[in-house]
């Protein structure tokens, strides 16, 4: 009798989870790019060790990219970027924390094109902006993709070198394109 | 017994909500720190003359093209030693992210040599801290200049020297990398027998860095075994970095640039003021994409 009480209680317990727990999707291999090409030369790497994870009913949303991640095709290039303009030993990682605001429009049982409003606090060089863009989630069975396009200068985030505005474009192309599992 | 278990079953429930409570907040999750492997300890792949713990990247071609000037003591007749160089030519290959090799051509004694350095450890901090990177330097260096005419008829392998070096370096912060080298290295054919074909010595090498772009090195090998009438090299240099290359700049009392030659058979004196200027320029072309930089539309 008593065993069947605790069965009980442990069903009702796993229920109240269910019926509480909020959906949140995560990935550890999302991929930003991200384009600085000024002049000729093409100045341009990638990260597909993205960190982001989003709740379905807050659309409380967070992204996280170590610097050192980012592959560039030209290994000085790559050190530079590290040690002189991103300083990675001081500021190792990039993050992004914010909400998507319309995420009552998802329907995530619906395969289909969602545009998403983002807002939120970007870190990167270890200053905090404020900044919205506008992105798109894409459920594929279930499955959503969050992919979106949006440019930040960098004077703005305290990025300084002599060839920021000249090799180095001053506002730099970003893409974000992360699948989530659930 | 019916209240107990009233109790139990609303006290689960709040529990539930209680786990989920901490779920909720995704902004207060933070992820530990992890390890990460420490880069750029030194500028490029040679210090002034030695090998340093850095390896071209993967994919990565090297052309580098060193010159060695001579003593400036000899003087305002061959001004300063620009008269007279002494170069070598070179290409180095990083085939994976541990492992690289490369070919060059002395214009010293005409030697080629050929090496392949291999990181055994890499620097990390972080979760897993590892304070200091160890690498191996293997050298074959093989001297083609003809020998003067004597009874003995030297084989082909006797033109063989080789050199065998475990790099172990660690950058302390940005500002400041250490570097021990201990080194062996091996003649096959020395001048007579009285003379050992293994010569011991160790090699303390650091960098500082100056400015964003420019950084001071200095490079000391002191020898256990020494052939006699050279002194132990000692070398001051500057790298300078700009967009695709890093120029060395520096002063020396050796001009070889082979491991053989500049760790052995320096015969320049730092207290005679045999210094001579040289210098490093290296150029990195990408032979091989990294994958992750495959099928990308920019």
């Amino acid at each position: 009798m008593r065993k069947i009480k605790i069965l009980l209680a442990v069903f009702v317990m796993s229920i109240s989870i269910q019926l509480n727990a909020q959906k949140v999707f995560a990935t550890k291999a999302g991929q930003i790019l991200f384009n600085a090409t000024g002049g000729i030369e093409k100045i341009a790497a990638v990260n597909n060790q993205v960190d982001s994870k989003f709740g379905e009913a807050t659309g409380q949303i967070i992204f996280a990219v170590l610097i050192k991640g980012f592959k560039f095709e030209n290994q000085l290039m790559e050190d530079h970027f590290n040690e002189n303009y991103m300083e990675s030993s001081k500021f190792p990682k990039a993050e992004f924390k914010g909400y998507i605001k319309n995420i009552k429009e998802v329907n995530f049982s619906k395969d289909g094109k969602y545009g998403a409003d983002f807002e939120g606090d970007l870190i990167i060089h270890g200053v905090s902006k404020k900044v919205s863009t506008k992105g798109q989630i894409e459920i594929a069975q279930g499955k959503p993709t969050i992919v979106g396009e949006f440019s930040v200068k960098l004077a703005d985030y305290g990025i300084k070198g002599s060839y920021i505005g000249d090799k180095i474009a001053g506002e730099v192309k970003i893409k974000v394109n992360c699948k989530y599992q659930n | 017994m019916q209240i107990k278990v009233i109790v139990l079953i609303v006290s689960t429930f709040i529990l539930g909500h209680q786990v989920n409570a901490q779920n909720v907040d995704l902004f207060a999750e933070e992820k530990g720190p992890t390890s990460d492997i420490i880069t750029s300890t030194f500028k490029s792949t040679r210090i002034v003359n030695g090998q340093s713990i850095e390896n071209t990247g993967a994919g990565i071609l090297d052309f580098r093209i060193s010159h060695r000037f001579g003593a400036l003591s000899q003087g305002s007749y061959s001004l300063f030693g620009l008269d007279q160089a002494t170069m070598r030519i070179g290409l180095d290959y990083g085939i994976t992210k541990r492992l690289m090799i490369g070919f060059g051509r002395s214009t010293y004694e005409k030697q080629y040599d050929g090496f392949v350095k291999f990181k055994i450890i890499q620097q990390q901090d972080g979760e897993k801290s590892i304070p200091f990177g160890i690498s191996y330097v293997g050298t074959s260096i093989y001297k083609t200049l003809k020998d003067p005419a004597t009874s003995y008829i030297p084989y082909s392998s006797d033109r063989f020297s080789f050199a065998h070096q475990i790099l172990i370096a660690s950058k302390i912060n940005d500002y400041f990398s250490i570097q021990l080298s201990p080194t062996l290295v091996h003649y096959n054919l020395v001048e007579d027998a009285k003379i050992p074909n293994d010569f011991k010595s160790l090699g303390v090498s650091s960098r500082i860095r100056i400015s964003k772009r420019v950084n001071i090195t200095t490079e000391y090998f002191h020898r256990f075994d020494k052939l006699a009438g050279y002194y132990d090299p000692l070398s001051l240099g500057f790298d300078i970095e700009t967009g695709g290359h890093v120029f060395q700049l520096h002063v020396s009392n050796s001009t070889g640039m082979t491991e053989r030659t500049f760790i052995n058979e320096t015969a320049g004196s730092w207290g005679k003021g045999d210094l001579c200027f040289g210098f490093n320029i290296v150029r990195a072309f990408t032979i091989r994409k990294p994958k992750e930089l495959r099928n990308i539309k920019w």
